[in-house]
């Protein structure tokens, strides 16, 4: 994606019917209906910034896997498996369902029974205010640039695929998203997310039914890849022994530790653009119960987002370049795989809809981000530095101007962006920088209680470091990949799962260290917030098939069985 | 208060409703160039009524009236 942002604008990819458009428009009215609908239920703080604390486990399991369920997302990772193969889906399922069930399971009821606003408020509480300054000043700086980095991608995306301006796409998004989030807070995001899960299943969902259709079938499809690419292309493990023996150049440690371990694991269990969904559960079982709905329904994810990009592979007639080479050559590219599916199969009506489909995923991508910052900057910069005494009704009138501004700076940003496109390649890299770090520093508060608060900020601090360290070690010098991701037939994509392994380790490290030898925290102040120490309140006297454990052992059978049968 | 799947079921049923019409256009009036492939599937006509029944049915089930 991040080259889009410097080709020329080809001609269109697909041209919408007047109906498309009814169905685009009915979209944006739907959205705005919702959030006017909600205004009356946003007065209070609870209501407004964890949507009063009453979603049900499906509606914020859904908004769980929504949250991440981008357009960027879908285009992005339908590309990849265009270029890797089924190795893309790794990110669905090691990548994902592990740190869902974790979450779930081990981490969830903390977050749940502290009754924290946010994983920053979290690190407060266990950690003391430097390392909830650290966490929540970087977490909503890096949310706000990274929602302005997708709208303008997005933005540029709809130039291509559809000849939409620029500028257009920008300002009707975004003001959408003002306006629903700033009428109904969390709660609307939430609603339009959940909305926009199913628009994603709707308008997508027919690409891979018609693509095997056209294939003769999963066994036919893979023989035709195997003709024009190769047959690891279809092999999720078999081809992981060496770095040289795959299309992603990564070993199996780096997907198994870098990225099940420790990369899925931060963004799953500590992104609190996620996690603030399942915060605002009704209740405990509700809580755990919505990450393994989240993650029963992300194990499919990969039928609309990578059976596309193998479909494409054997059904389209050009072949598809990387972004660099379209650009030169005036062809499409990985990325464009996803839309000339789309416009493959999808006449009129449907195409209205696979378009609405990826604006929606847009648009809650970045209510999420907003509505995200919104609560880490009312209660964890706002609340403490500049004004602790305010009533209520005052946090929730800051938190309403905080999402007019946070869409305003994203919007700046994404005119920065167009006017220095290698901005986005930094803030992208940014933001990964905390993910691994922050999870070693929750995870260590959570399940050991000797941790104190100066090794927690330390720890979080020199992990940080360490990662931004080895980035900008191989952004200077390209060679050094091989040290990082331990070989020299490592690709960019290994850089981050061991660049995660190493931060995170960097981090539990230091952690450990200062914790051992500074004065440990008496076991009362940690009452509420440290396994061992807290009593994880039941899930009441339910029947096994209600119980959270049993659907995620479940899940897990699922898991190992899709694992095997692709291996 | 309404309930989410109310709306979802209004999203679906209206959307189904659209894309079954231009479906059924199609089906009499057919194109010289559908443009797309598999046009003799029709897609459009049964998605569109798969999307309709099931928006219905949740517009039916999750009712406000029936909720309150």
């Amino acid at each position: 994606m991040i080259l889009l942002l410097a080709t020329e604008v080809p001609a269109r990819l697909v041209r919408l019917a007047p109906i498309d458009i009814v169905i685009v428009v009915f979209y944006f009215a739907l959205v705005l209906s919702i959030g006017w609908y909600l205004k009356g239920r946003a007065n209070t703080g609870e209501d407004f910034f964890m949507a009063g604390r009453e979603m049900t486990a499906w509606v914020a399991g859904l908004s769980f896997l929504s949250a991440n369920l981008g357009a960027l997302e879908l285009m992005g990772w339908a590309g990849s498996a265009y270029q890797y193969g089924i190795l893309a889906t790794h990110w669905y399922w090691i990548g994902a369902i592990p740190a869902m069930l974790f979450l779930a399971l081990v981490m969830m009821p903390f977050y749940y029974i502290s009754k924290t606003h946010s994983v920053p408020g979290y690190l407060k509480l266990r950690f003391g205010e430097p390392s909830r300054a650290l966490s929540a000043i970087s977490f909503a700086f890096m949310t706000v640039l990274m929602s302005g980095v997708n709208m303008f991608a997005m933005a540029k995306v709809m130039q291509i695929v559809l000849g939409w301006d620029i500028n257009f796409s920008i300002w009707v998004s975004s003001l959408t998203v003002a306006i629903y989030v700033t009428l109904g807070g969390l709660r609307s995001a939430i609603f339009n997310e959940v909305l926009q899960f199913f628009l994603i299943w709707a308008g997508a969902l027919l690409i891979p039914i018609l693509g095997l259709y056209e294939a003769g079938g999963w066994t036919n499809l893979k023989l035709q890849i195997a003709q024009r690419a190769s047959s690891e292309y279809v092999h999720l493990w078999s081809g992981l022994g060496s770095f040289s023996t795959n299309p992603m150049g990564i070993h199996w440690t780096g997907i198994v530790f870098g990225l099940g371990a420790i990369l899925s694991m931060g963004y799953w269990t500590t992104d609190f653009l996620v996690v603030q969904r399942i915060l605002a559960a009704k209740d405990i079982r509700s809580a755990e119960m919505a990450p393994i709905i989240g993650a029963a329904f992300k194990m499919f994810v990969p039928i609309i987002v990578i059976l596309p990009g193998l479909i494409g592979l054997a059904v389209l007639p050009e072949k598809l370049v990387p972004e660099s080479v379209a650009t030169l050559t005036g062809g499409h590219s990985y990325n464009d795989v996803l839309p000339l599916m789309l416009a493959r199969y999808c006449g009129p009506g449907l195409l209205g809809l696979g378009v609405t489909a990826l604006i929606a995923g847009f648009m809650s991508g970045m209510a999420g981000n907003v509505s995200a910052f919104t609560t880490v900057w009312t209660y964890d910069i706002y609340r403490p530095f500049f004004n602790s005494k305010g009533s209520d009704h005052h946090y929730v009138n800051v938190g309403r101007w905080t999402t007019i501004i946070g869409v305003l700076i994203s919007v700046g940003t994404a005119y920065l962006v167009m006017q220095f496109a290698s901005i986005m390649d930094y803030v992208q890299a940014l933001f990964s920088f905390f993910i691994a770090p922050l999870f070693g520093t929750v995870v260590l508060g959570m399940l050991w209680k000797r941790a104190t608060g100066p090794g927690g900020f330390w720890g979080l601090l020199c992990g940080t470091l360490s990662s931004i360290s080895m980035w900008a070690w191989v952004k200077v010098d390209p060679t050094a990949l091989r040290y990082v991701a331990l070989s020299p037939h490592a690709k960019g994509l290994a850089q981050d799962m061991y660049q995660a392994l190493w931060s995170f380790i960097v981090c539990v490290t230091v952690t450990v260290v200062v914790s051992l030898a500074t004065k440990p925290v008496p076991d009362t102040a940690l009452t509420g917030l440290v396994y061992g120490l807290t009593e994880v309140p039941s899930v009441g006297d339910i029947p096994l098939y209600q119980k959270p454990l049993f659907w995620a052992a479940i899940v897990t059978v699922v898991f190992f069985v899709l694992n095997i049968i692709f291996w | 208060m309404i309930s989410i799947w109310f709306f979802i079921g209004i999203s679906l049923a209206v959307n189904g409703a659209l894309i079954l019409a231009a479906g059924i256009y199609q089906l009499v009036n057919p194109p010289a160039n559908p443009g797309v492939v598999l046009f003799h599937l029709h897609a459009n006509v049964w998605w569109g009524a798969a999307l309709l029944v099931f928006g219905i049915g949740y517009c039916l089930k999750f009712a406000p009236k029936r909720n309150s």
